[in-house]
């Protein structure tokens, strides 16, 4: 218990990391409370009150076809966040094994994949997403399937690279000789070395993907309306933002705020973790 | 030069590797999908078709052939410098895609203005006050450069410099006037690595040796800092310039698009729209073709800058 006390206060104390989890906690609590507490249907169309100002009935002022800013940017938490976080664990769960096993492997096999994989990896992702998301068609879910194809690659390269330093050392090797099974081995002994780095990257890439996610459906390629997603939501509004600039406002300052707290939360966790700089980082 | 052969033929590996790969995925992707590249010829043209006519243009353009078979052709094409005709425009997609280039290649380089504007001088500014205030300001522009969205950003200067206060052009490109708002843009929107490592390799270069000695000599630390730290900083910026190439071609894409800039990114997103797979392919091509020429001419860079470092490596 004492140790656990001292950890957290040892996060804690880290300004950074406090900071990241004050706005960690404040997002989960919109996204999970968020649903009950809007006041309007995100969704619902009300034409006598298009492009209201902020008031005490619409605490953001309403749109073009008169829906509830508020409760469209509070709906919204729940998808763009909720799909850069499912986007960067199927990302994980596909990328984290194959690394592993690449890694633990090893010699010509290896060798060779991971030239194809640096090669895949000097292309720029955005434009593989726009290429692969335009390809599928425009919707949220190919963005999503984009995204993944994109990076479980970047874990891979990762974790194969961690696998690669760490398999001679001695417990391993012990492990190895003692007639574990391979995936006993891999399991007990190289997953739990590698997790502090994989948990930083997905912190950080969590927010990454947010950032791509909504910078696709801004361009079209993502979220259709009236899907209330941040960035779509700056498509669809930006027609009106002259008259109406809380349009604009609103919908990225809740991409940023998303953004900050993961990358605060990211850089807590690398000096928590103390995982040296000079890792690559992709 | 044995070394240069070796660094030259493996970037070319690696582009061909890169190009035969994604080319392929992308071609299966167009195959599989629902989407059907004849419909969207015909429905540019508006007129009545009958599946007679469906048929005769899926055979004109190779469409009814098995899979490989057009693969096959068009990297065949591709090895002759031919990518292709649009479906759209029916013009050669080399052209189309060449023809933006100055237009993205200027942009960028206004981007890589600013970022040295924006960069530089936070990032001595981190250096030299590390721990205080100045520091502070220097890294949560950083951290708040990394978070904000690039086209939100743009969207708020365009509110700012040319709604309200009409100062600058809203989009296109014309004038110098026209640069600045993407510039600024595309410059705040990669500065946040720039300023960070720059900061540290400021730190860094400040506690060794050489500059304590100039130290010692009573040179002033503001001085010591702009004429012999910076200097030595200034090979890594440039490296991770190289080697973000690639992203500043991503990043440039939605900036196009927000400003109405007639480049390569603007193209490539109409071209997704309507479905113009030639463009996509071609595309990711020439993208490619960019991206591993600069990172060799990293690589060629880095060994004239260091040669010493280069022999040991290969010594070893």
């Amino acid at each position: 218990m004492d140790t656990v006390l001292t950890k957290s206060t040892a996060l804690v104390r880290n300004p950074n990391m406090l900071g990241g989890i004050i706005l960690a906690v404040f997002l989960a609590g919109v996204m999970f409370l968020g649903g009950a507490l809007v006041p309007y249907d995100p969704f619902k169309i009300d034409m006598g009150n298009r492009l209201q100002e902020a008031s005490t009935l619409h605490w953001l002022g309403t749109d073009q076809l008169g829906r509830d800013i508020f409760s469209r940017i509070v709906f919204g938490a729940k998808l763009t966040i909720g799909l850069g976080m499912l986007a960067i664990f199927m990302a994980v769960c596909i990328g984290v094994p194959i690394g592993l096993i690449s890694g633990y492997i090893g010699g010509r096999m290896d060798a060779f994949f991971m030239r194809i994989i640096d090669g895949i990896l000097t292309f720029p992702d955005f434009i593989l997403a726009i290429a692969i998301a335009g390809i599928l068609g425009p919707s949220l879910t190919n963005i999503v399937i984009a995204i993944v194809l994109v990076r479980w690659i970047v874990y891979a390269r990762v974790v194969r690279g961690l696998v690669l330093s760490e398999k001679e050392k001695e417990y391993v090797l012990v492990s190895k000789t003692s007639f574990s099974s391979p995936i006993k081995t891999i399991r007990l002994h190289l997953l739990p070395h590698v997790m502090p780095d994989i948990i930083v990257m997905a912190a950080i890439d969590v927010g990454k993907v947010i950032l791509l996610i909504s910078a696709l459906s801004y361009i079209g390629l993502g979220a259709q309306p009236p899907i209330p997603e941040w960035g779509a939501m700056l498509n669809d509004g930006q027609g009106y933002f002259q008259v109406k600039p809380s349009l604009m406002v609103y919908p990225g300052l809740a991409i940023m705020v998303t953004v900050l707290c993961c990358n605060l939360l990211g850089d807590g966790l690398k000096s928590h973790f103390d995982i040296r700089k000079g890792r690559q980082e992709l | 030069m044995q070394r240069i052969v070796s660094i030259i033929s493996t970037r070319i590996f690696q582009l061909l590797i890169m190009i035969l790969i994604l080319s392929f995925v992308t071609f299966l992707l167009m195959k599989v999908t629902p989407g059907d590249p004849i419909r969207a010829i015909l429905k540019v043209d508006d007129v009545v078709v009958t599946t007679a006519d469906e048929e005769k243009l899926r055979q004109e353009y190779g469409f009814d052939e098995p899979i490989f078979v057009q693969y096959g052709k068009w990297i065949w094409g591709v090895a002759q410098l031919d990518l292709g005709e649009s479906l759209i425009s029916n013009r050669p997609v080399l052209d189309m895609i060449l023809n933006r280039l100055p237009a993205t290649a200027a942009l960028s380089l206004g981007g890589l203005v600013a970022l040295l504007l924006i960069s530089v001088p936070l990032g001595i500014i981190g250096a030299l006050y590390k721990g205080r205030w100045p520091d502070y300001l220097s890294r949560w522009t950083a951290i708040l450069g990394a978070s904000i969205p690039s086209f939100w950003l743009g969207l708020l200067l365009i509110y700012f410099f040319s709604l309200k206060l009409n100062l600058l052009p809203v989009m296109g490109k014309g004038t110098l006037a026209h640069y600045i708002l993407p510039s600024i843009t595309l410059g705040i929107a990669m500065a946040p690595i720039y300023i960070r490592l720059l900061r540290e390799r400021l730190i860094a270069t400040m506690q060794s040796t050489f500059i304590e000695a100039a130290r010692a000599r009573g040179i002033r630390k503001e001085r010591i800092l702009v004429f012999h730290a910076l200097r030595g900083s200034l090979i890594p910026l440039v490296t991770m310039f190289g080697l973000s190439i690639g992203s500043l071609l991503g990043g440039v894409t939605v900036i196009e698009i927000l400003f109405s800039w007639p480049g390569m990114g603007e193209l490539i997103v109409t071209s997704v729209m309507q479905r113009d797979y030639p463009v996509i392919q071609g595309y990711i091509i020439i993208v490619g073709f960019l991206v591993v020429l600069s990172n060799l001419a990293v690589d060629l860079l880095y060994l004239i800058i260091n040669p010493q470092i280069n022999q040991e490596k290969e010594s070893v």
